[in-house]
């Protein structure tokens, strides 16, 4: 068995109706312990109202080598991007 | 005229977060993982936090030229009325997470009778503390069940480290004069008044822990709420007074 302790994603939410966002990740023996360290690694300046932990090793990942066929087809789909619309000057800055 | 039974009351208040501060202080660099290091220098900085708070407010009591800075750094160890628990050296992990768990039952549950005092500038103290060190109870009371109930080799240390600590831990619960006219003024509760909890709190840990609580009864070490203290204190102040001391009115 490895005497390192598993690595854990951490995800803060910075206010209330943003999603949470990964900001890093720790070293934690289990999940109550990884929410009491990234609480004091990483919401030491008032950066969060929520933290979720997750192992990292139940992260799925895309491969570099999809990264072809995952990616590259829609870089030439720019109609797929809504800035073919003229916004009425009404609407203002959106 | 100066209130110095509040003055010397509010020395001991924020003596015990000012010396438990540098104490801690100390791990900075070296704790045994990342994470333990910045939660403890964490804890360390909101005492310091409190400190400055108890001090400045000391400070305003006795109306004279000196600010909370002159009051930490300034002062000797005979001068220093913080209780013996929060001087004794950091020791492995073990003493320091036990001697934490010890101080932080005492700390909460004093700043819950706090919320009551007459003074509101005192119950205003507490109650921004409050969040604060229930955190800090939360941790210790955590990592202390962890590592007591772990391997042999961590419940070892542990109960080890609850047995050489014990006789530190009842000073904050021994009554002197001090302490009865401050009740009396229903400033702060009387220490003793705090102590069948702190065992049962102690002993509900202890017991999640697989660790053996001591006698209630023990014979125990105090002196420090009145400024006899023990070896350690002396080294410690020399080293957070030294640039005070060495460049008089520094700052940043």
């Amino acid at each position: 068995m490895s005497k390192e302790w598993p690595l854990w994603e951490i995800f803060i939410r910075s206010q209330h109706g943003l999603s949470h966002k990964h900001v890093g990740s720790l070293h934690a023996p289990d999940a109550e312990m990884a929410l009491n360290n990234a609480r004091d690694v990483y919401t030491r300046r008032n950066e969060g109202v929520s933290i979720w932990v997750v192992p990292a090793s139940v992260i799925v990942a895309s491969s570099p080598e999809d990264r072809g066929e995952f990616f590259d087809p829609s870089a030439s789909k720019i109609y797929r991007h809504p800035t073919f619309f003229t916004i009425p000057p009404e609407v203002g800055n959106l | 005229m100066m209130d110095t039974e509040k003055f010397n009351w509010c020395l001991r208040a924020g003596d015990n977060t000012l010396v438990l501060s540098q104490r801690l202080s100390e791990w900075c660099g070296k704790g045994p993982a990342l994470e333990e290091d910045m939660a403890l220098t964490n804890i360390a900085l909101d005492l310091l936090g409190q400190s400055t708070l108890w001090l400045s407010y000391a400070a305003k009591i006795e109306g004279l030229d000196r600010d909370e800075a002159g009051l930490a750094f300034l002062r000797d160890t005979h001068e220093f009325h913080n209780v013996l628990l929060v001087e004794q050296p950091n020791g492995d992990y073990g003493y320091t997470l036990v001697r934490q768990l010890y101080f932080d039952v005492w700390h909460t549950l004093w700043l819950k009778s706090l919320l009551n005092s007459s003074d509101t500038h005192i119950a205003q103290i507490a109650e921004k503390s409050l969040k604060e060190v229930s955190y800090h109870l939360r941790r210790s009371s955590d990592l202390v069940i962890r590592l007591g109930d772990g391997s042999d080799e961590s419940h070892t240390r542990m109960q080890r480290s609850v047995d050489d600590l014990w006789m530190y831990s009842g000073e904050c619960f021994i009554d002197d004069a001090l302490d009865k006219v401050i009740a009396d003024r229903q400033v702060a509760p009387l220490p003793s008044s705090l102590k069948e909890e702190w065992f049962a709190t102690i002993q509900g840990i202890f017991s999640k822990a697989t660790l053996t609580m001591p006698s209630k009864d023990a014979w125990m070490q105090q002196g420090g709420k009145q400024g006899r203290h023990t070896e350690h204190l002396g080294y410690l102040l020399a080293e957070m007074q030294f640039l005070q001391r060495a460049y008089p009115s520094a700052s940043w």
